[in-house]
Formats: structure tokens, C-alpha cells, sequence
């Protein structure tokens, strides 16, 4: 996420405020007008369509839809499972940031290099891979198969999706306020007679949460609507392994428009509320660090 | 660089940090990669060959590069007018805009279709019309193009408005003073300014677009041939238990990922300081 920094007031103060009136330079009139239209057809209008669709219900029918137990299950599994992915991701994260920014070793560069694959990589190609990674004769699923442990087609097929995707948020929210770190703090810490791990658990760690905290809302974000890498992996078996995008899609296939959008509704709120925190979380991390993005 | 002694842990430490970081690399991030090309020739060239030279195949390839030129060129051009507004210009509720034009990357990829669905389709609040009128949106080429659109809509705006901000209005304000027109300005002091930006914004876009899966599915309607872009076609092959033809198909896709992401590490190198944005 980019910096959402809301005007505060004493920056707004101290800058020489460029006015509309006063700006020489031409077409405000003409790219905020077109500003306005292009985002609102694009994007605001058809969001709009989704609650005006959902208003028309009634509110019993809503609930009804809302509490039926595939809903609130594959509602759980979406959520619960995103929360754990981003959980794991967390201290996966934690020990590549720390190894990519402190150490010196041979492959840094091809390692942090990699690290955006899941970015780039399209998430059905993610899907069908993983699958088969995964499935009782893949690469790493014949090794678990002995074990007595089954990932693909199962809710943990859906958390190895989950932590593939969501790793590099956390790994590239991380690293750039970790490189920023004063070196001296830490320098301090160590001359006043604090021991290494004394001074990364009060020294570093303080200064670095914001930024995890961040990464960790922006993993659990974007693991919470996932669709195309989870749908090969999960079995898909409603109220065990059957998230709640799918949900959406078998709801809109059966001709049930108003599960489909209602759900969709409860999960846009969702991102609604997951987009304040992380901004707020983004504001903080700034703050505690000095650091805009 | 060498670091002073008292910042560094012991080696023992060091190596296992550096020991796990590598294996969970390779195990979550690497290995998923390396198997698309793996099971895409696990028949040989031939069987590769024929997947991707399929009639259905190549109908997926040539519509999903019309839908990629689409989104990618509206989202440019809207980027950078966008870019300009916010800015060159001062005025009340910026900062809710540039959240707004964030906005579709909090939205899962399904409900981005759905609200397509829900404007569109029979049931939807221009759908009619459009079927009076004998207008195909829903289920062909144009509601593709505008749910990739959708989900491709922040890239190009949100990577050139940081570093416009930081340029300021002061080169522009002295073209404009030296008598330089609009479209001047903007094409020979703005763009010169902003081209790796751009560029990098265009190539993060094009990826995502080409790649765009969840969203274009539920607006797609699923017809071989017509309506399948390059990631629904995986998915058919791969449902019909066409793995070797399903991997085949991944590759190509992948292969853009891999040179999308080797443009990226070329750019962020002329960018300097290294852009972490994603």
C-alpha cells in the first residue's frame, strides 16, 4: 500500500499551500474531472451496485442467508485460515527479513530477488502447482504422504496456498524500515552493557512492530478474498474446505443472487475495515520510524 | 561493508538464520516455480509444443493479449491523468482519493467480477437494456476487460503519484513561466521525470492483467475459444485432468512472471534507491 497519510494539520500549516486559484500550472479542471469519472466508473459505481443489490433484501433475509452454516463456515475458514497464514508469515518473515538485511552471504541478491514470485506469478499457475507439490505423489507430498499427513484436498492445502501468497507482503513491508534502523541505537545498547538478545528484543523489535503489524494486515488482507491459488489445492468440500469466494461463485452458478451478493457485501465491509486498520497502521509505523514511503 | 562486531550475532547463529531463510525460500516460493516447468515437459517438447499450438490454446493467447492491451492502455493513460490531478493540484479530501484509487486492491478478485455481474448480467441494473439493445458486455470480450481493469486499476497511478509528490510543481511552474503549453510541460519536463516510474508501474500492471484470474472468471462465462483468457484455460485443461497440456499452458505464464520480475530488478536498479511498493 502507498502512503495514505492523511493532511495532518501541522504539515498543512508549514508547507507553502499551492492553491487551485493560484496554481499556474493547466488542466486541474480537466484531470480531476477526469479523475472523478474514471473512478467512478470503474470502480465506485460498480462497488455502489453491490449495496444497493443487498439493500434490496430484507434484513431477515439477510440474516438468514448470513447464518446459514455453509455461510458461516466457509466465512470461517476464509477468515480463520487467513489468519493463520498470516500468523505463520509473520515468522517465515521475520527470519528472511533478518537474514536478507543483516548478513552478507553468497545468493543474497537471487534469495531477495525471489521473494516476489508470488506476486508475479498468476495465482491459477500458484494453484495447480501447489496442487501437485503437494498431492500424495508430488514432490513434497510424497515425502508427508508416510508421515500420515494430507495437504492437497485438505483446509491445510488451503493454508499452504495462503502462506505462499501472503509471504512477500510481510517480507517487503519489513525490510525497507529494518534497513532504515539507526544503526547507533542499537550501538548504544550494546556499550550500556545489554546483551544481542536483550538489544534486538528492546531496541529493535520496538521499532520494527509497526511495520510487521502492517505487513501482517496486508497478508491477512489479501488471504481473506483469495480465490485462484486456494480453489485447485482445497477439496473444495463445503463446510470443511470450501472458502468463502468459492462460496460466492457456486451461489452466482446457481442462480442465487442474493447469497452471492450478500456474502460479497459482508466481505467488502471486511476490506473496508482491514484497509482503515492497515492505513492507520501504516501512520503509525511512520510515525514511530520518521520514514514516509 | 563492514559492520562493527558489537551489531552482529554469533556465526553459528548467522548461518542457521541464513540456513532457514534459504530453505524457506526455496521450499514455499521456489519449488512451486520450478515445478510449473517441470510438469509442463514431463511428456518432452513434442507434448509442449502441441499444448500450446492447440487451436483453443492460441484463441486464449491472442484474447488475453487484446484484453492485457486494453487494460494496460486505459490504466496508463488514467494513471497518469489521475497522477497529475493529485499531485500538481492542492485541494480538500486528496488523501480519501488516493485511498479510493487504491481501493480495488482490497477487493477479492471474485466480488470485483461479481459487482460486473450485478450491473450486466439479466438479472443486473443495465442488463436488460443492453439485451433490448443487443449489446454484449457480461460473458464476452468487454466485461473481461473491464474487470481486469478493475483489478489493475491502482498500479500505474500508485508507483508515479509517490515520486510526483516528491518532485513538486517547481519545473513545471517554470516551463509554464517560460511560456511552454499544457501538453508541453507534461511531455517534455513531466515524463522525462517520471519514464522509470511509469515503466515500472506499465510492467507490475501488464503482469497482474495478464495473469488476472478470480475476477475475469466469474465474468467470463467460460466458452473455449471465445471467451477463455490464458489463466481459465489452465484451469479447463487442468478440471479435464489435462495436467502435461495444463502445466504447458502455466509456463507461459510463468515464463512472464519470470521476465516481469528480471525488467522489475533491471528497473529498480535505474530507479536507484530500490522501490519496495507492490
Amino acid at each position: 500500500m502507498s502512503d495514505l497519510t492523511l493532511d495532518r494539520p501541522t504539515r498543512a500549516r508549514t508547507e507553502p499551500r499551492l492553491r487551485r486559484s493560484h496554481s499556474v500550472l493547466p488542466g486541474f479542471g480537466l484531470t480531476l474531472g477526469l479523475t472523478l469519472l474514471w473512478l467512478s466508473l470503474v470502480v465506485l459505481i460498480p462497488l455502489a451496485a453491490l449495496f444497493f443489490k443487498t439493500a434490496e433484501l430484507s434484513p431477515s433475509r439477510i440474516v438468514a442467508i448470513l447464518s446459514a452454516a455453509r455461510t458461516l463456515n466457509a466465512l470461517k475458514i476464509s477468515f480463520g485460515l487467513a489468519l493463520i497464514a498470516a500468523s505463520v508469515n509473520l515468522v517465515l518473515g521475520a527470519v528472511i527479513v533478518w537474514a536478507l538485511v543483516r548478513y552478507e552471504f553468497p545468493g543474497r541478491r537471487v534469495l531477495d530477488a525471489l521473494i516476489d514470485i508470488p506476486f508475479a506469478l498468476p495465482t491459477a499457475v500458484a494453484g495447480i502447482a501447489l496442487t501437485t507439490l503437494y498431492a500424495e505423489n508430488g514432490w513434497i507430498g510424497g515425502w508427508l504422504a508416510p508421515l500420515g499427513i494430507k495437504v492437497s484436498f485438505t483446509p491445510l492445502g488451503i493454508l499452504v496456498a495462503l502462506i505462499f501468497i501472503g509471504l512477500p507482503f510481510v517480507v517487503r513491508t519489513v525490510q525497507p524500515v529494518l534497513e532504515d534502523l539507526d544503526h547507533e541505537l542499537e550501538e548504544a545498547a550494546a556499550t550500556l552493557g545489554a546483551g544481542r538478545w536483550t538489544t534486538i528484543r528492546r531496541v529493535v523489535l520496538p521499532a520494527v512492530l509497526p511495520a510487521f503489524l502492517t505487513g501482517f494486515a496486508l497478508a491477512f488482507a489479501r488471504a481473506v478474498g483469495e480465490y485462484g491459488s486456494v480453489i485447485f489445492i482445497a477439496g473444495n468440500l463445503p463446510n470443511v474446505s470450501e472458502i468463502a469466494p468459492l462460496l460466492i461463485v457456486i451461489r452466482l452458478e446457481e442462480f442465487r443472487y442474493a447469497d452471492a451478493t450478500t456474502i460479497a457485501a459482508t466481505m467488502l465491509v471486511a476490506s473496508f475495515l482491514l484497509l482503515f486498520v492497515i492505513n492507520g497502521l501504516q501512520r503509525w509505523s511512520e510515525s514511530r520510524t520518521g520514514r514516509t514511503s | 561493508m563492514s559492520r562493527p562486531p558489537i551489531r552482529s550475532e554469533p556465526t553459528a547463529v548467522k548461518w542457521t538464520v541464513i540456513g532457514l531463510a534459504a530453505l524457506f525460500i526455496a521450499l514455499f516460493i521456489l519449488l512451486p516455480l520450478v515445478n510449473v516447468f517441470a510438469q509442463a515437459f514431463v511428456k518432452g517438447w513434442e507434448a509442449f509444443g502441441a499444448a500450446i499450438i492447440e487451436p483453443d490454446a492460441l484463441a486464449a493467447i491472442e484474447l488475453t493479449l487484446i484484453v492485457t492491451a486494453i487494460s494496460v492502455a486505459a490504466n496508463t493513460a488514467m494513471g497518469l491523468v489521475m497522477a497529475w490531478a493529485i499531485t500538481k493540484f492542492s485541494f480538500p479530501g486528496k488523501s480519501f482519493l488516493i485511498t479510493l484509487v487504491d481501493l480495488p486492491f482490497s477487493v477479492s478478485p471474485v466480488v470485483a467480477g461479481l459487482v460486473f455481474v450485478l450491473l450486466f448480467g439479466a438479472q443486473g441494473y443495465v442488463g436488460p437494456w443492453l439485451a433490448d439493445h443487443d449489446i454484449r458486455i457480461l460473458f464476452a470480450w468487454p466485461g473481461i476487460a473491464l474487470a481486469t481493469i478493475f483489478v489493475t486499476f491502482p498500479f500505474v497511478a500508485r508507483e508515479l503519484i509517490p515520486l510526483m509528490q516528491e518532485q513538486g510543481t517547481t519545473e513545471e511552474e517554470a516551463a509554464v513561466t517560460l511560456g511552454a503549453a499544457g501538453w508541453r510541460v507534461f511531455s517534455r519536463v513531466t515524463l522525462p521525470n517520471i519514464k522509470w516510474a511509469l515503466l515500472y508501474g506499465v510492467l507490475l500492471c501488464n503482469a497482474r492483467a495478464m495473469g488476472e484470474f478470480g475476477a475475469v472468471s466469474v465474468v467470463s462465462g467460460h466458452v473455449r475459444g471465445e471467451t477463455n483468457t490464458l489463466p481459465l484455460q489452465v484451469e479447463i485443461l487442468y478440471n479435464e485432468y489435462q495436467f502435461q497440456a495444463s502445466f504447458a499452458v502455466a509456463s507461459l505464464l510463468a515464463l512472464l512472471a519470470i521476465v516481469t520480475l528480471l525488467a522489475k530488478a533491471t528497473l529498480e536498479a535505474r530507479l536507484g534507491t530500490g522501490s519496495r511498493r507492490h
